[in-house]
């Protein structure tokens, strides 16, 4: 079966910059995204749970997109400007996808 | 009731002490949690039992001048009192300006889960209040926030191309700020008739889920006792609790002048004392994404909403008892 090489960028964020984050995406003609809760984790500010949480304040969500790799420093440019003032991670990574037209 | 009896009462009700429950849970590191879509269910439950409350007392009394001019002095306290925090902080603690000004809005906004605790101990004493403290409590939410974003305009130029408009719907749209005040509106519409067949869910079950609600308010508070030592310093801690007295001291006169009764006297000085955990840290991280939660989250949940709790709630009541006296 033949693969086409992707790039897949996946982005850690706090809940309350969700919203921002996916209007980016729309408005830079991303085909598809897919949203995942987090559960808990830690990092630079400590160990976070979203057990009991009330306010999205210390929530995280991760977003996964599949991009053309020749648009990648086009939508991780702005995804960075957006994200850099939040607790988050970029992270970008060679994917195989079947359907190759679809991204 | 004397003074010692409302405290005692208070402390020994089955809402302060299920708060207790999951702080001892949390901090004897128990794995009882509270899944994050039950609480947030509670959270909107609560808001619009409260909600509904105020609205059908305000379709009791009517609109009158008292009702407009107090929740015009909510809207200005709860603007003024960031300005007044944020000072003593700068000046006591070493948080940095972006710090001081998210703690400090905080302090200017309220909780509406301390009200619904204010409206628990009331009920207990048997004191009625003025249905359109719930509204004043919808004002407050937000003034608070655009204190906060004014103190730091200056210092922090915003970077990430979002107009000060986008900022502002997201802020003032927030899902506490429309449930608290499109409950109050539909309770207002509805009326006690229409009230009377959903009474046994908003009334009748208020006090269980509120009991059930601060079992889960005390292990989240608890959990942040774990890093109280490194994110808050002496000073902070202190402010955590002065500030609740501060701010009781500067609503209680005008409580007194605005001619509240007692129960109504006591919301508003609870509503002045009473720290945001709810909408402003969601506000916080959109608008001020540089200061740190766990300094502001701590504080507000881990130390003033005990305080209040245990002591600041009691000693409200009595001020009230005695202005209105």
């Amino acid at each position: 079966m033949q693969m086409h090489l992707k790039k897949r960028i996946e982005i850690v964020l706090e809940a309350p910059g969700l919203r921002r984050l996916t209007e980016t995406l729309e408005r830079l003609n991303v085909s598809g995204y897919t949203v995942l809760p987090a559960i808990a984790g830690n990092g630079r500010g400590g160990p976070w749970s979203e057990a009991g949480q009330v306010s999205d304040a210390e929530r995280m969500v991760c977003v996964i997109c599949i991009v053309d790799p020749a648009r990648e420093e086009e939508i991780v440019g702005p995804i960075f400007n957006l994200v850099k003032r939040h607790i988050g991670l970029i992270s970008v990574s060679d994917a195989q996808v079947i359907r190759g037209e679809r991204f | 009731m004397s003074a010692i009896d409302l405290a005692l009462g208070n402390l020994l009700s089955p809402v302060v002490l299920f708060f207790a429950l999951g702080l001892f849970a949390a901090i004897a590191r128990s794995d009882l949690t509270i899944p994050e879509a039950v609480a947030k269910g509670l959270a909107i439950y609560l808001m619009m039992a409260i909600g509904l409350k105020g609205g059908v007392e305000v379709a009791k009394q009517g609109l009158t001048a008292k009702l407009v001019l107090t929740i015009g002095a909510g809207a200005v306290l709860s603007f003024a009192l960031p300005f007044l925090a944020y000072a003593i902080l700068r000046t006591v603690s070493r948080l940095s300006p972006v710090n001081a000004a998210a703690v400090a809005a905080h302090y200017g906004s309220i909780s509406a889960v301390t009200l619904a605790v204010g409206i628990e101990v009331l009920g207990r004493a048997n004191l009625p209040f003025e249905g359109y403290l719930i509204a004043v409590a919808a004002v407050m939410e937000t003034p608070a926030i655009l204190a906060a974003l004014l103190i730091v305009s200056r210092s922090t130029p915003r970077e990430d191309g979002l107009s000060g408009k986008e900022l502002f719907h997201e802020i003032a749209l927030n899902g506490s700020v429309v449930v608290l005040v499109g409950s109050f509106i539909v309770g207002w519409i509805a009326g006690p008739a229409g009230m009377k067949p959903i009474a046994p869910l908003f009334t009748d079950l208020f006090r269980g889920i509120l009991c059930l609600f601060l079992l889960d308010m005390g292990l989240v508070a608890g959990r942040g006792f774990a890093r109280a030592r490194k994110a808050l310093s002496p000073p902070v801690i202190l402010f955590g609790i002065a500030m609740p007295l501060i701010s009781a001291a500067i609503a209680a006169p005008i409580a007194a002048l605005l001619g509240l009764s007692p129960g109504g006297a006591m919301l508003f000085i609870t509503l002045a004392a009473s720290s945001s955990y709810i909408a402003v840290p969601a506000a916080m991280r959109l608008a001020l994404p540089e200061a740190d939660a766990a300094i502001y989250l701590t504080l507000s949940l881990g130390v003033t909403f005990p305080f209040n709790l245990a002591i600041g709630l009691p000693l409200y009541l009595t001020i009230a008892q005695h202005l209105a006296g």
